[in-house]
């Protein structure tokens, strides 16, 4: 071990302390940001455009607070308590490295669901679109000729 | 451990007789299970992120988990930080018993074992509150959800004997929980009050679907990570007490290795608080 008994045993009540209190922060700005803690206060959301194209980069503070926060409390996590900063440099790229895969797959699959719900609108605004009768078949099959032909 | 300080060329150490990664067989399969199960729990909440951006009615999480044991109601998060904090502190008292598997005390293994148990069970006894909750008396299940959010401004034509009274106004993003009486479930008649459907009666709409079955799977699957890692738990104190791990002389690893799972049992639960419950 890296680390005496006394000190690892200081080391673990530090890291739980910091991650405790980091939990009370989050869940403090969680209510904050959401109106809960102050009437009618709320930390908007916001849409950054892109030039050239029609959609931007939502801009949610209060999530991007959250998610940093969160993955603060995961480093602690896998390095301090489950020792990985101890461990060779082979173990711990061979385990870590792949989770980088999972960037890909949040960006992917959020920009995906975000065109389901832009499809779901274009349906239901389809559904709703009235369409005046303009006689099609009023038009091109005069019912007299027919009529003329059927007797 | 002392083969690990030794420096060994890179050569040597794949050439056969070490441990190439520093670990033991047992502890660096622990590693590779933990991180295909971080694949499995990131595939649920990714589908979970997706399904809830593609749905402007998605249920609000501060209005669904706002109850506290005694009939407290409307005070979002403060359970689910208690259940935090449940689970952080038997992560910690997990550590301790590690640290005291290193330098082989028997007894103080034992103790802080028996608190991590006593941890997990808190955690699942909290978890079987807050389900019974949902399912009991707000009854939603995994396909029915009578939790949404209105998408468009209105006034209520009629209330339903809880918070919503008759000729309540709402907007966009005000969120609803249609109740059951006598076995039915009461969708309240509203009136909408602008847009292009100004004027027409409507009822309340299930909320979406997808919402019951993603939160009873997700956190289902979760706690049946924490039960069986109670269990775990269980077996690995009954062989530390009846003395088996000091035969093997390797500084009781099995607790490590039972720690590893712990903390990612933690480290999940960090995520699924994020994504069900902050955000």
């Amino acid at each position: 071990m890296a680390h005496d008994y006394e000190t690892s045993k200081k080391l673990a009540l530090k890291v739980i302390s910091i991650l405790g209190l980091i939990t009370i922060g989050e869940v403090l700005f969680a209510l904050f940001g959401k109106g809960h803690l102050i009437e009618g206060f709320t930390i908007p959301t916001f849409t950054i455009p892109l030039p050239f194209v029609d959609w931007g980069i939502p801009f949610n503070i209060v999530a991007i607070v959250m998610i940093t926060m969160s993955l603060i409390k995961a480093f602690l996590i896998i390095f301090e308590f489950m020792h990985m900063k101890y461990e060779l440099n082979g173990l711990a790229k061979s385990v870590l490295l792949p989770t980088f895969l999972l960037v890909w797959g949040v960006i992917a699959f959020l920009y995906e669901g975000n065109d389901w719900g832009n499809r779901r609108e274009l349906i239901n605004d389809k559904n709703k679109e009235k369409i005046e009768e303009v006689g099609f078949l009023r038009d091109y099959t005069p019912i007299d000729i027919i009529e003329e032909y059927t007797i | 451990m002392a083969t690990d300080t030794t420096i060994i060329s890179d050569k040597e150490r794949w050439d056969g007789g070490t441990r190439p990664m520093g670990a033991s067989y047992g502890k660096l399969m622990m590693w590779y299970f933990l991180l295909s199960d971080a694949f499995t729990f990131s595939a649920f909440l990714i589908a979970y992120g997706a399904l809830r951006v593609s749905n402007p009615a998605w249920p609000v999480p501060d209005f669904v988990f706002q109850s506290l044991p005694g009939e407290i109601h409307h005070k979002p998060l403060i359970f689910v930080t208690i259940m935090t904090f449940v689970l952080l502190f038997s992560s910690y008292t997990m550590v301790r018993a590690v640290q005291e598997g290193h330098r082989e005390n028997k007894k103080g293994i034992t103790l802080w074992m028996v608190l991590t148990i006593i941890g997990g069970l808190g955690f699942l006894g909290c978890q079987a509150w807050e389900w019974n909750t949902l399912i009991g008396k707000e009854h939603m299940t995994v396909l029915t959800n009578p939790f949404g959010s209105h998408i468009e401004h209105g006034v209520y034509l009629e209330g339903d004997g809880h918070d919503v009274t008759e000729g309540m106004t709402f907007i966009p993003g005000d969120p609803y929980l249609i109740h059951k009486h006598d076995g039915e479930y009461h969708q309240l008649k509203y009136k909408v009050t602008e847009g292009s459907e100004k004027g027409s009666i409507k009822q309340q709409d299930f909320g979406p679907r997808a919402f019951g079955a993603l939160f009873f799977c997700i956190t289902g699957f979760h706690g049946f990570h924490v039960l069986s890692g109670v269990v775990f738990l269980i077996i690995i104190l009954i062989n530390v007490i009846s003395g088996n791990y000091v035969k093997r002389k390797n500084g009781y690893e099995m607790v490590e290795k039972i720690g590893l799972y712990w903390h990612f049992v933690d480290l999940v639960w960090v995520f699924v608080f994020l994504v069900f419950y902050l955000i």
